[in-house]
């Protein structure tokens, strides 16, 4: 029986012979294998959907996907998202926002909403809270995601002024800034 | 007992590219070998450490076990067809509703990603005293632990229980069997094509199994005939949550209307018996009346006539009366 098997799998746009326990899930051999651990391992069991990737576009759940099944697909991490030292919109406008406590679903959150954001690039509310149904938060109340998803898509159109207003980000009274 | 859901025990893993392999696996392996086909609830399983296969026989590979294809008015799914795919195809949408609205319904978008059609009708139950691998009657021992008395069975069955009262999870199975569709399965000595309403098994003929399918057999493909094509259609399902859960109670009817009366109506149930029910009592009622309220309200009382609920079960009487009335009101002209 073969315990490992060599694989070269498509990351982010680069090629990496791995070799694994033939056995193993996508999410162990992307943080084990790759190093890749901004991927989170969180209920094991396709409940909460932190393990989120892109597989070939779409959001799949690395921790119930076997890694011996990815070859010659195209697999989408977080660590993808960056540009060089420029974040991705949605990045920017979860760090913005403030739709990140703890992070830990923010890996997962990321990668749907860019599969979204893909196929739509000017989503509705419900359209967002559908699309993320899949992706527990147990901190945030979903409300900030939602409007950061908003407003990364309307950068991502390219719509002049996209982006929650000043007081939005800073309060009411932007300091040294007067009134 | 569960043990840790995290990593698996290792397997030997194989990948054959067409049926006539997997089978071939399937023969040879007998008892020890798993079709694998989405991983949702097949990785559940084998990270508790409650099934331990020897040979997991990976489905994925097989390109002619997927796909949609119009067959004479009718449609052909390949089992390895994921949900989205269901959900979202021009075909099924236009011509078969009632299933793209089952398979939106299942779970999340990543689950529908990877889920398949096959998977979702062969998926065990959700019972989670046999999920936690407590040893009951479906596990191979001599106990129900969710009909013991102080027993948490707010989502077992309320109706055809014998000795195992959980139920059948699947959201596209009350579809399948509203819309008369044949389930095709195929061993290493030759096919057989079962209706999907004798697709499930129930525990008063084989208490361990939740369909037909044998040890050495696989589902290859369901075939939808076009005696429901555009018919009239209802589909709710109630869980706890919206944003995903399993059923509580589901409903899927195909109805079709002549002159202001129901000429011919299929209604079936999910989450109140042991496997996905048609319920005839409910569509006795119906044909050769008008869909209105009062008839809606007559059916859906006939159907609960029966129940039998457990301690903490007794609303989905009145759940499932209730889906029933809104699914013939639904077709009211
Ligand atoms: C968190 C979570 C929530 C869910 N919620 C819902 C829900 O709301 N509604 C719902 O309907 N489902 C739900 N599911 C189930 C899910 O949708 C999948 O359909 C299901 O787990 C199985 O599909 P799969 O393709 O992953 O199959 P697998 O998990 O790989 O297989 C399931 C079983 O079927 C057998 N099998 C699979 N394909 C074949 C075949 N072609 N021939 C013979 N045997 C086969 C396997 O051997 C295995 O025993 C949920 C699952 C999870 C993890
Ligand atoms: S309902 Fe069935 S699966 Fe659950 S404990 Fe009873 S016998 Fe086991
Ligand atoms: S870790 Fe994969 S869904 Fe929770
Ligand atoms: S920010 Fe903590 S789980 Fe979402």
């Amino acid at each position: 029986m073969d315990r490992y098997t060599t694989a070269t799998l498509r990351v982010n746009g680069q090629d990496l012979q791995v070799v694994f326990p033939t056995h193993h899930t996508l999410l162990e051999v992307l943080r084990e294998e790759c190093g890749l651990t901004g991927t989170k391992h969180g209920c094991e069991l396709g409940e909460c959907g932190t393990c989120t990737v892109l597989v070939d576009g779409e959001p799949v759940l690395s921790c119930l996907a076997l890694t011996a099944e990815m070859e010659g697909r195209s697999i989408e991490t977080v660590e993808g998202l960056q540009d060089g030292n420029e974040l991705h919109p949605l990045q920017a406008a979860f760090a913005d926002l403030g739709a990140a406590q703890c992070g830990y679903c923010t890996p997962g959150m990321l990668m749907t909403a860019t599969a979204l954001l893909a196929e739509n690039d000017d989503p509705s509310a419900d359209e967002i809270r559908t699309a993320l149904a899949g992706n527990l938060c147990r901190c945030t109340g979903y409300h900030k995601i939602i409007e950061a998803v908003e407003w990364a898509a309307g950068v991502v159109r390219g719509d002049a002024g996209a982006g929650p207003a000043r007081e939005v980000l800073f309060g009411s009274s932007v300091p040294g800034e007067g009134s | 007992m569960a043990v840790i859901r995290d990593m698996m025990p290792a397997f030997e893993l194989f990948r054959p590219v067409s049926v006539d392999d997997a089978l071939q696996l399937m023969a040879r392996h007998g008892e020890a070998a798993w079709a694998l086909a989405g991983g949702l609830d097949t990785f559940d399983w084998l990270k508790d450490r409650i099934k331990r296969p020897e040979a997991v026989i990976d489905l994925g590979a097989i390109s002619e076990m997927r796909g949609i294809t119009a067959d004479r008015g009718g449609l052909t799914i390949g089992a390895m067809t994921t949900l989205t795919e269901v959900a979202t195809s021009p075909e099924v949408v236009e011509s078969f509703s009632l299933l793209s609205m089952a398979a939106f319904h299942v779970a999340t978008p990543q689950i529908r990603n990877q889920g398949t059609i096959g998977g979702n009708v062969a998926q065990d139950t959700r019972c989670w005293y046999y999920r936690g691998g407590w040893p009951c009657y479906r596990a191979g021992g001599n106990i129900c632990y969710a009909a013991a008395p102080k027993a948490m069975n707010r989502e077992h069955c309320i109706l055809g229980a014998k000795r195992c009262v959980a139920v059948n999870p699947s959201d596209t199975a009350p579809a399948l069997i509203a819309l008369d569709a044949q389930m095709v399965i195929r061993s290493a000595g030759g096919e057989r094509v079962v209706a999907a309403e004798d697709f499930f098994m129930s525990p008063a003929v084989d208490i361990t199994r939740m369909t037909v399918l044998e040890p050495d057999e696989l589902l290859t493909e369901i075939r939808i005939p076009e005696t429901w094509s555009r018919a009239r259609f209802y589909f709710e399902k109630v869980r706890d949550r919206q944003s995903w859960d399993f059923s509580l109670v589901t409903v899927a009817s195909a109805m079709r209307m002549s002159g202001g009366r129901v000429q011919d109506a299929r209604i079936v149930v999910n989450g109140v018996a042991p496997r996905p029910v048609r319920v005839t009592e409910a569509e006795s009622v119906l044909i050769g009346s008008p869909a209105n309220e009062s008839i809606g309200l007559a059916a859906g009382e006939a159907a609960i006539r029966r129940a039998k609920p457990l301690r903490h079960n007794d609303f989905k009487r009145p759940l499932m009366r209730n889906l029933i009335r809104r699914a013939i009101r639904g077709q009211e002209a």
